[in-house]
């Protein structure tokens, strides 16, 4: 059954709660980017557009999702929990020693995480390598169609196989040059497999995006590399949806949806403030944080306290 | 050990020369044909690579990324990861050259079964010059963790190592030349990933070569031989990884060796060996290849004398070590 946007907001609460929890509990990791992206991870995850369900892990047509700034690891990890890639109770091993939950994810445990990130700007170009293997799987199975009878099979096992590849990046990322030689691919290609969701938030480690490295005209860039560009409002998880499935049936163009956020969303202390992009909450301000997030920012009584 | 069967014009004047580059090609004609998940990318570098015909062939299985390599190298990951078993075409200055953390990462940190293969490596790259000629490729591949470095003697064993690459699951970089270089192998001549062979038995220096310069190392055993020393020489071209255990069955016998490569002889075969040896086995170990220099413009064969990479100069190198003993 298809979730209401009232229980996608209440996941995407529970899916914040769980990152401040992990964040205290390891002592060290990022707190900005986490909080700002849940819910975009809460539309990837529980929205129902994208082909992600831990039952299907293994499922050559499960839809892949990159996490190309893997710093934000806390949000994806959160997102699998509560989908029920492995239980919650994992989330506290958060960058421990033999913690599956490494500080920059990777893709070595079956927990339904597909590619390794950490250095900024490389998972684009994994997002279109993916989105490209869908394809010559799909062309492949085209073609051994048409030839069955004439030179045998020279089906492989993937021939046919399609999905569609998410890639979620940072607006930071967009400094790497390597980001913007995988645009001009995807869009060389008109490489409709693949969609991005770019955490525009304004803010990296030294600053604000406009001061550090001015991005814009973001879009009108984007546009020019022949990618169709939908902005939304990034915590507006129906908006999300939408260009999700706007994206997906896109008939030429790759898509890119620019996802304005507030970095540090749901903690008004944290909200829009870089300093706290690299740094874990104490466990004073932690318990602070859980409060505003348990009581909706004061609009509603918390019964846990 | 016995010796393994080689040309047997191997050191004759009439010795068929071809570009190592060349086997690469005809072993991605012949994956093409029977292996429909195999895929070749480049970066602009098609015809030089040898990956042109391939993408004349199989258009729908070719990737033209243009100038980009650390791109490349990430969608190749991405292609491996989605069940493909990507080849990377391109100059071993640039990929793994300007893709190395994009290696490290994407590919090898991922495990992602990526096949990088570096044109234009060693000093008889020639004219282009310094900028070009890649000499540090193995070192910086050979200290990524589960990273497989190879670097064929001729065409032939080209074409068989690139075979062997798409059949090893896991990443792997190879290297190759530019230049016309003797085909030593045969048909018949076996090659394994991680398996070194001896090319000639012998029991007073062990001459261990890594690529083309092998040629060097078996001429430089003809002139040893007329001057009644008995070398051993043995095809490493695994470099990791290495195959101490027939390294360590030669200098056994022998006590002592010299390495041959176009590369660095920090981080390279001379690297590796020293290591290895410097664990198990240590004996007077001498090496040809680059001694932390660059290259400059130049005939290969020029630059091969300047730079100290001829037989006779693996002949001195042999001597030397015999003194040490």
């Amino acid at each position: 059954m298809p979730k209401t946007i009232k229980q996608l907001e209440k996941i995407a609460n529970a899916i914040r709660q769980d990152i401040i929890k992990m964040l205290v509990t390891a002592g060290s990791g990022h707190s900005a980017g986490p909080l700002g992206m849940a819910d975009v991870f809460t539309a990837l995850y529980f929205g129902g557009v994208a082909k992600l369900d831990p039952k299907k892990r293994q499922d050559p047509e499960r839809d892949r999702m990159v996490l190309s700034n893997a710093h934000i690891c806390p949000v994806l990890y959160s997102a699998l929990a509560h989908r029920g890639y492995f239980p919650k109770s994992e989330l506290k091993t958060l960058r421990r020693l033999g913690s599956k939950l490494q500080g920059h994810s990777n893709n070595h445990a079956n927990i339904g995480i597909e590619t390794s990130g950490g250095p900024l700007g490389q998972g684009l170009s994994q997002a279109v390598g993916l989105a490209l293997a869908a394809r010559m799987n799909k062309n492949q199975h085209i073609k051994t169609a048409s030839s069955v009878g004439r030179r045998g099979t020279i089906a492989t096992s993937d021939a046919g196989r399609d999905y569609h590849t998410w890639c979620v990046m940072s607006d930071g990322e967009f400094d790497e040059g390597q980001t913007w030689e995988a645009l001009m691919l995807a869009g060389k290609l008109d490489l409709r497999e693949v969609t991005i969701l770019i955490d525009r938030n304004n803010i990296q480690i030294d600053g604000f995006t406009e001061q550090v490295m001015p991005l814009e005209n973001f879009s009108d860039k984007l546009k020019a590399f022949n990618w169709f560009v939908i902005e939304v409002d990034g915590h507006n998880i129906r908006e999300v949806l939408d260009a999700m499935k706007k994206a997906k049936a896109m008939a030429a163009n790759p898509t890119a949806i620019v996802c304005h956020t507030i970095p540090g969303k749901g903690v008004d202390f944290m909200e829009n403030k870089f300093e706290w992009h690299g740094k874990p909450p104490s466990p004073t301000e932690a318990r602070l944080a859980l409060h505003e997030l348990r009581t909706f920012g004061g609009k509603i009584k918390c019964e846990h306290e | 050990m016995k010796a393994v069967k080689l040309s047997d014009f191997w050191m004759h004047k009439t010795v068929e020369k071809r570009p190592t580059r060349d086997g690469y090609g005809q072993a991605l004609l012949e994956l093409g044909e029977s292996n429909p998940d195999v895929v070749v990318l480049t970066g602009d570098l098609a015809e030089s690579t040898r990956a042109l015909p391939f993408g004349e062939k199989y258009p729908e299985r070719f990737i033209e990324c243009g100038v980009a390599e650390q791109n490349m190298m990430g969608v190749a990951a991405g292609l491996a990861l989605g069940g493909k078993i990507p080849f990377i075409s391109s100059y071993a200055v640039f990929s793994p050259g300007r893709s190395w953390d994009q290696l490290r990462v994407s590919v090898c940190y991922a495990k992602a079964n990526v096949k990088i293969a570096g044109a234009h490596t060693g000093i008889s790259v020639g004219p282009d010059g310094a900028t070009h000629q890649a000499l540090e490729d193995m070192a910086i591949t050979r200290v990524i963790p589960d990273l497989i470095v190879m670097a064929p003697c001729d065409a032939e064993e080209t074409r068989k190592c690139t075979l062997a690459a798409a059949n090893y699951q896991g990443p792997v970089y190879f290297r190759f030349a530019r230049e016309k270089t003797p085909v030593m192998t045969v048909k018949q001549t076996p090659f394994e990933i991680g398996q070194a062979y001896v090319c000639r038995e012998g029991y007073d220096v062990t001459l261990m070569a890594a690529g083309p310069l092998l040629h060097a190392a078996l001429m430089a055993a003809e002139k040893l031989a007329a001057k009644g020393i008995e070398a051993e020489v043995i095809n490493s071209h695994t470099i990791k990884p290495l195959d101490t255990k027939t390294i360590l069955q030669s200098v056994k016998k022998t006590r002592c060796a010299v390495t041959v490569e176009e590369h660095q002889i920090t981080g390279g075969l001379f690297g590796a060996v020293a290591e290895a040896l410097a664990k198990t086995y240590p004996v007077p170990l001498e090496a040809v290849g680059m001694h932390d220099t660059f290259g400059e413009s130049g005939t290969p064969d020029e630059l091969l004398a300047k730079y100290k990479m001829t037989d006779t100069d693996v002949f001195k190198a042999a001597l030397k070590a015999i003194k040490r003993k």
